[in-house]
């Protein structure tokens, strides 16, 4: 049953035809073939490492594929551009806002047009109010972009689409960046976009919201599309059957959402004693974050503490004041029964206070530096690696090799520079320098994010087993489903303050989300 | 004979102080938009020197000196188009090609100017200069800012004419973008490369107006590595200028104001060594970025080529 | 340009043992060698548009520089300041730093060591005399260097341009030095006092080789060690290829910053003491050689390698020489140099951009 067979006599917008696009070492789309039909939401869903991302690239102008073929509307095409793209049709919303910052909204919806033209400002505003309100969306034009949060900065984007009359829209990974109403929001959103006639595409790794907002769904695991269900049996079947038939395409096995494994629930832990304490911490806000404003939490061995939030209210600067990276402008931090606030990043590491980034390649690690001296990078001049300020390669060396076999680092050599490596395998660089020897707090800022299935699970394994071993684990994390699996206690910020602390049970999931956006719990 | 307040000394110094700044504008208002492109564009230097020589060699041979503007800009945006194919096109540093265009342009003219001239050291007539009626009468003032040649008056011009660009065209907020997040403007559909070209093409162009008239309206002359630092003073001035092209004029004019001291004391009869009047308008930027240098606004793109899905 | 890094540690990042490894070494070469070539090249075609015989003069230029007895000595001393001035620059550069002043510091070391030599050699030995002049000339430079430092390291402010001021600034300073404050009034050209042929560097055994050269030698190997080696060099490094990372791993960037600008600079400053004190003995009014600027080009075509630096500035320095000979004789000005040594430093950043298009193409 071939799934570009015409369906009640229509062409599909857009079709791909044994598409497969190779990168140096690896081949993230290989023959893949699908269709997307007007009046649909199409879900791309697959994990982390599957392809979907390099597939939207090629849809919307910004790589070509090696082997095979696009067809829109029936005519084999080369997308050239991104401005090709958008003259037949296509819009693409990014997972990560393609706004310019210092331009207000209109300026951005404006961008496009030829360089010699005056920008049509009035045609503009009259056109975005009709779209606008047509869709159940508002819009301030006279805003500047930073100043938008990351979801209307999405429902501008969309605009811009809308606006360029595409046919087909693409979402990629947009829900990742939301709270749990706004994802809502979005999902009714496609609706009147599909009911209008558009076809929306949207890629995603979760399967509860493919199950919940898609019409058509298409499977890629690995760079293979493994199967499809078509609207027909999407309507038959319950969301659970739904899910368990993707799993066994996915898995091979029919089970629950692995990433939902109730047997892994965390079971509540009698707490040992704080080992971190904060009080009061502020952080005057900037351009690019909002501050800190009186932070304020303890967090005892054993126990796992989640702090969720929208990317961008603070959390990466609470990790880095606490790490000591930033000098807060007030308040005190206890380490082990000890203030640590005039300690450095060193000592406090030393101390057994670790901070694990989640920009690794642009803030972990030095990219075309060995993995060995990577694992060292915060104990530079440390014996028995260095001696009277010299290097001692041998114990460098050794010291690589350990911690490569019991992590099980995937490389050629602990001599290879890490930026060659895998996303998972960076992660797992990174978990080995900051977890080996005298951890006792960890700080984990998005740890599984990018990362494919097998590693997500395998750094999960490793949080629980940190809190197991009476250690003291804080969790930064976007993914509510993440911290509602393995966190005791979930705090929540927003704007740079902590407005709530849950526990976690039944009713942890709602208490959260209502917290996010601003609601008592 | 003169003395510090006497008329002659502030005649001599606001007239030099324009004429020496004229240089400085253009090179500050090019080097801004290839700022805000997203460009740092060192070569500016050896885009002003190259310009410069071929403004004299044409303005010396035509005797005119408008044709010495255009063969200028011819020269500046020589040197720009090998910036763009390097650095915008194909992505290479741009500190270092920046560095290596104006050393090698800079030893390129001394060398072009020892086999042409070095024999004879010709110089070009003083420049005719437009008078601004009424306004020229002014004391002092009149003859100092109102009695120069015709581009020092479109110079400034200029200056209204680049934020119009960048407040109220297209342009404008396609090099805003190219600079600020170029990704962005990729998606939008937009060239960057094409854009960062336009920006750096006209950079060169203006640059090597200024060389020209540095060369044969300022000195009347050319001699080798006769910018002295111009192009860089331009950079300077619009580190500090912040997107806003009227500051680049209030900048160039207080390094005008110090470059022309020399003439101007000595004309004044006072005798101070030149090297050290030579260094108050370098000491006067190093005051400046030191009292300002943390506000200096830079967009965030700058000094990064673009790459379309870049790993 | 990327510097790969990995390399210094011995280890080879694409290197397979046996077949693999012979490509690699000839690649190296190629990329090495090259751009040299291709520049000589490049310029010949210059001359020839000029009326010169490119062979003629690079004929000269290789006889003078690097055949004749004479022009050979002059050319090993020569590398002297070159060696130091090289040394500063690869601290700066794979520390991230931009020093483009060292031009400024050379000048200003020069005059320093200008200015203190033949006072002090009158009242105390000679190799006493010289320690204290170069660490004079050190300190003065590394002084000028404070400013674009602190502003760097503090302001964020870009060092580029501060340091170019600086230079611009550091000459005009060096010039009121030598015309008004250490004037020689012996003699009437405008200079400082000479110091004596007696008190100045020794010479190397039976040549006219100034000693100086076994102390750039000395510099520049150390400097390497300390880069590839030591703990310090390794922060440096890393502040260099991933300032961020240096901040996440807490490094103390400001203090690591203020540190590599005092010591390029301190280094640039050495270089100019040691032509003083070995080979010019004094400092003439509106002197500037501008090595500087010229041995950047060397010093990314060594890939910031001590070692190969050496050769590349042995290179720089037959060029010198031979290029000041034949600005006498084949009246082709040593501006020449500077024309070369550009397009040296623009063919290799291209040939860079190649080999790493070549090198993803045969990965995918």
């Amino acid at each position: 049953m071939s799934t570009l067979a015409r369906q009640n006599g229509d062409t599909p917008i857009l079709a791909l035809e044994g598409v497969t696009k190779r990168f140096p070492g690896v081949t993230a789309n290989d023959n893949v073939s699908l269709a997307i039909w007007p009046g649909e939401v199409h879900v791309l869903l697959g994990e982390n490492g599957a392809g979907k991302s390099t597939l939207i690239g090629m849809l919307s102008g910004l790589q070509q594929p090696d082997e095979g073929r696009i067809l829109v509307d029936g005519v084999p095409t080369q997308i050239r551009s991104p401005r090709h793209a958008l003259s037949l049709g296509i819009g693409t919303v990014y997972q990560h806002a393609m706004l310019v910052p210092t331009l207000t909204v209109a300026e951005n919806l404006l961008l496009g047009d030829r360089w010699w033209k005056r920008p049509r400002k009035e045609a503009l505003r009259a056109e975005v109010e009709v779209l606008a309100k047509s869709l159940g969306m508002k819009v301030d034009l006279d805003a500047v972009a930073s100043e938008l949060s990351l979801g209307e900065q999405q429902q501008v984007e969309i605009l811009r689409a809308l606006l360029r009359k595409s046919r087909v829209l693409i979402l990629d990974e947009s829900t990742s960046m939301l709270t749990p109403a706004g994802i809502e929001e979005l999902g009714a959103l496609m609706r009147r976009l599909v009911e209008r006639g558009l076809a929306v595409v949207f890629i995603t790794h979760k399967l509860r919201e493919a199950a919940g907002f898609g019409d058509r769904i298409s499977v890629l695991k690995l760079g293979r599309k493994v199967g499809e269900i078509a609207p027909e049996r999407f309507r038959a079947l319950d969301e659970e059957a739904l899910i368990a038939e993707v799993v066994e395409m996915m898995f091979g096995q029919r089970s629950g959402d692995p990433e939902e494994d109730p047997g892994a629930r965390r079971k509540p832990h009698a707490s040992g004693p704080v080992l971190l304490s904060v009080r009061d911490l502020r952080l005057a806000p900037t351009g690019t974050h909002p501050g800190l404003h009186g932070v304020s939490f303890d967090l005892r061995a054993g126990e796992i503490l989640g702090i969720a939030g929208i990317d961008g209210n603070g959390q990466k600067q609470l990790a880095e004041v606490i790490a000591g990276q930033l000098a807060p402008a007030s308040g005190s931090i206890r380490f082990d029964g000890a203030p640590i606030d005039g300690l450095t990043v060193g000592q406090r590491r030393d101390a057994g206070l670790r901070y694990l980034t989640d920009d690794r390649l642009g803030e972990g690690t030095v990219g075309p530096f060995p993995i060995s001296l990577n694992l060292l990078l915060k104990q530079v001049g440390q014996p028995p690696f260095w001696t009277g300020h010299v290097e001692r390669p041998a114990e460098i060396e050794r010291h690589a090799l350990r911690l490569i076999r019991s992590y099980d680092v995937r490389t050629p050599s602990e001599r290879t520079p890490i930026g060659r490596l895998s996303g998972g395998n960076i992660q797992k660089v990174l978990l080995a320098r900051e977890l080996a020897e005298g951890a006792k707090v960890v700080i984990f800022n998005k740890p599984t994010y990018g990362l494919d299935l097998a590693n997500t699970l395998a750094v999960r394994d490793r949080i629980r087993d940190l809190a197991d071993a009476a250690r003291g684990v804080l969790l930064i994390s976007t993914d509510l489903e993440e911290l509602l699996q393995l966190c005791d206690r979930i705090a929540v910020m927003a704007g740079g303050a902590l407005v709530g602390t849950v526990e976690n049970g039944a009713d942890a999931r709602a208490q959260v989300g209502r917290l996010m956006v601003g609601l008592a719990a | 004979m003169g003395g510090l307040f006497s008329e002659m000394f502030l005649g001599a110094l606001l007239f030099g102080a324009v004429t020496a700044a004229v240089p400085l504008l253009l090179a500050g208002l090019g080097e801004q938009m290839s700022e805000k492109a997203g460009v740092l564009n060192i070569g500016i230097e050896g885009m002003m020197i190259f310009g410069a020589y071929i403004g004299f060699v044409a303005a010396f041979y035509s005797e005119s000196l408008w044709l010495g503007f255009l063969a200028g800009a011819a020269g500046g945006i020589f040197v720009a188009a090998i910036m763009a194919l390097l650095c915008v096109r194909l992505g290479l540093n741009q500190i270092v090609i920046g560095i290596g265009l104006t050393l090698g342009f800079e030893g390129l003219t001394a060398l072009l100017h020892h086999f042409q001239f070095s024999r004879t050291y010709p110089r070009l007539p003083a420049a005719e200069a437009t008078v601004v009626p009424l306004l020229a009468d002014i004391p002092v003032l009149g003859a100092a800012l109102f009695r120069h040649h015709l581009l020092v008056y479109l110079a400034v011009l200029l200056v209204p004419v680049m934020s119009y660009i960048y407040r109220r065209t297209q342009l404008g907020l396609n090099l805003q973008a190219a600079g600020d997040k170029p990704a962005a403007l990729d998606v939008a559909g937009v060239d960057v490369v094409g854009t960062r070209t336009i920006a750096v093409l006209t950079t060169g162009a203006l640059a090597g107006i200024g060389g020209a008239y540095l060369a044969n309206v300022g000195a009347g002359i050319f001699v080798p590595f006769v910018t002295n630092g111009a192009g860089f003073l331009g950079v300077v001035l619009a580190m500090l200028a912040r997107g806003r092209p009227l500051w680049v004029l209030l900048g160039a004019l207080v390094f005008g104001l110090c470059l022309s001291l020399t003439t101007a004391l000595q004309v004044a009869g006072i005798n101070i060594p030149t090297d050290v009047i030579q260094m108050i308008p370098f000491l006067a930027v190093m005051i400046m970025l030191v009292a300002f240098g943390r506000r200096s606004s830079l967009p965030a793109a700058l000094g990064i080529p673009y790459e379309r899905g870049a790993r | 340009m990327s510097v790969d890094t990995a390399s210094d540690s011995g280890a080879l990042p694409t290197s397979r043992p046996g077949r693999g490894g012979g490509k690699l070494a000839a690649r190296r070469l190629l990329l090495a060698v090259g751009p040299v070539l291709i520049a000589l090249a490049l310029a010949g075609l210059l001359l020839a548009a000029l009326g010169v015989n490119p062979f003629e003069y690079y004929g000269f230029v290789v006889e003078r520089g690097l055949l004749s007895p004479t022009g050979v000595q002059q050319t090993l001393t020569r590398m002297a300041p070159l060696l130091f001035l090289a040394a500063g620059l690869i601290v700066a550069f794979r520390a991230g730093v931009w020093n483009l002043g060292v031009d400024g510091q050379f000048l200003l070391g020069a005059v320093t060591a200008a200015a203190s030599a033949p006072w002090l050699v009158t009242f105390m030995p000679v190799w006493l005399a010289t320690v204290i002049v170069f660490v004079l000339a050190a300190a003065v430079a590394m002084l000028w260097s404070l400013v674009p430092a602190l502003l760097k390291a503090y302001q964020g402010v870009n060092e580029i341009i501060t340091t170019l001021m600086m230079t611009f600034l550091g000459t005009s300073l060096a010039n009121v030095l030598v015309k008004l404050v250490f004037l020689d009034p012996g003699t009437t050209v405008p200079q400082t006092r000479t110091l004596p042929v007696a008190d100045r560097l020794p010479r190397l055994f039976d040549t006219t080789i100034s000693s100086g050269l076994l102390l750039g030698l000395v510099a520049i190997i150390a400097v390497h060690l300390m880069m590839t080696r030591t703990d310090f060099g390794l922060k440096l490094r890393v502040v260099g290829a991933n300032p961020r990372a240096a901040v996440h791993a807490g490094l103390g960037v400001p203090a690591l910053t203020i540190a590599v600008f005092a010591l390029s600079a301190g280094l640039a400053g050495l270089a100019g003491a040691v032509d003083i004190v070995g080979v010019q003995g004094n400092v003439r009014a509106d002197w500037n050689p501008g090595y500087g600027l010229t041995v950047i080009p060397m010093v990314f075509l060594a890939r910031f390698n001590g070692f190969a630096a050496i050769l590349y500035v042995l290179l720089l320095s037959v060029l010198s020489i031979g290029g000041e000979s034949a600005a006498r004789r084949l009246g082709v000005p040593n501006h020449f140099t500077l024309v070369l040594v550009a397009t040296v430093l623009i063919v290799l950043a291209i040939a860079e951009w190649l080999d790493h298009r070549f090198q993803q193409a045969r990965r995918a």
